[in-house]
């Protein structure tokens, strides 16, 4: 069971430490000062949850590891994050929307964490859960900005929507382990959190005016280590320093 | 861009204080200017409420009658507080 936890610390972790990563990439390039400093500040509580899951991955796996180990030294094929998270940033569109698919689960996932009778998982999802609210008025307030305002805007969202929403399902993705996790009040229920999901994403988009694409490639595989290309682009960028010179600090 | 417009922001320190201009930004609406000024003025905690208020609505004095408005106070010391004793159980003037 202890390997079963240890390997959903991860799934939390790295589906956090890519948002952010992936968030960070705006900095300098926002489309005004003020979003450019938001975006980042939402990066830097992602990488805050990202290392706290890793160190409950760490004390979990009885080895000398530190968190740092697990986000620089870990190759794309041991990253346990759902596709969606490791997309690149696309447009300003695609972020939002992608950062409020993320928002909402997170606000019923930490929901969920913050009952869980694994303390140090109990803490950590109080603490994210604090910060994920935050984020998803932001999100939620710039998916209706978009969606009501000039049509290129509102062409963007709905082709960000077309782009993303089979990447969602992966977002739910549980197996037998996992499901013995929840039964154990240690882990969050993963069909009520699609379900509560499903239903506030779904209000939004409909307030939005955003058509959900028929049908499509669902995207799978992250939670097995089968990632898209893009991954081992980010952790070439991302990993390099500690890759190039071991043990750098500054 | 075009649509955007200036906002002054005021930070309250902290439950007491009053609320001080902290400086401006850019939003398109109240609502995004309380979260720009969230996210711009009080990533070290140096707050816990803000208000905003679009520019255009703060009237201010023409610099150019800075004299003729605010010098002639400067020789009425007698306006000051200070020409009478205070009791001691006072502690805060």
């Amino acid at each position: 069971m202890e390997q079963a936890l240890y390997q959903y610390a991860l799934r939390l972790a790295d589906s956090s430490l890519t948002m952010g990563q992936r968030l960070a990439e705006w900095c300098g390039h926002g489309p005004y000062l003020e979003e450019d400093v938001a975006l980042t500040n939402v990066s830097l509580d992602l990488i805050g949850h990202a290392q706290m899951f890793y160190q409950i991955a760490v004390d979990l796996s009885g080895e000398t590891k530190t968190a740092d180990d697990l986000a620089f030294l870990r190759d794309a094929h041991e990253f346990r994050n759902p596709l969606l998270t490791e997309l690149p940033r696309g447009d300003f569109a695609y972020t939002t929307l992608k950062q409020y698919f993320v928002d909402v689960f997170n606000l019923h996932l930490y929901q969920a964490l913050s009952q869980s009778n694994h303390q140090p998982l109990a803490q950590a999802g109080k603490k994210a859960l604090m910060e994920v609210k935050y984020h998803l008025t932001r999100s939620q307030a710039w998916c209706e900005r978009l969606s009501m305002s000039t049509a290129e805007a509102k062409q963007r969202m709905q082709q960000a929507l077309d782009d993303l929403w089979f990447y969602t399902p992966e977002l739910f993705e549980t197996d037998e382990v996992m499901r013995q996790l929840a039964d154990d009040g240690v882990i969050a229920d993963y069909a009520s959190l699609k379900n509560n999901w499903q239903k506030q994403v779904e209000a939004l988009l409909k307030k939005c005016q955003l058509e959900l694409p028929a049908s499509g490639w669902v995207a799978t595989g992250g939670l097995q280590g089968e990632h898209s290309e893009h991954l081992g682009y980010m952790l070439a960028e991302m990993q390099f320093l500690q890759r190039a010179y071991p043990g750098c600090e500054w | 861009m075009s649509e955007m417009k200036l906002y002054e922001v005021f930070i309250r320190a902290k439950s007491g204080l009053n609320h001080r201009h902290v400086g401006s930004l850019h939003a398109s609406d109240a609502e995004m200017a309380l979260m720009n000024a969230r996210d711009v003025y009080t990533r070290r905690k140096e707050g816990v409420s803000i208000w905003v208020v679009e520019s255009k609505h703060i009237a201010a004095s023409n610099p150019e009658q800075e004299h003729e408005w605010f010098d002639p106070a400067e020789d009425k010391v007698y306006r000051h507080p200070t020409f009478y004793p205070l009791d001691k159980e006072v502690e805060n003037m």
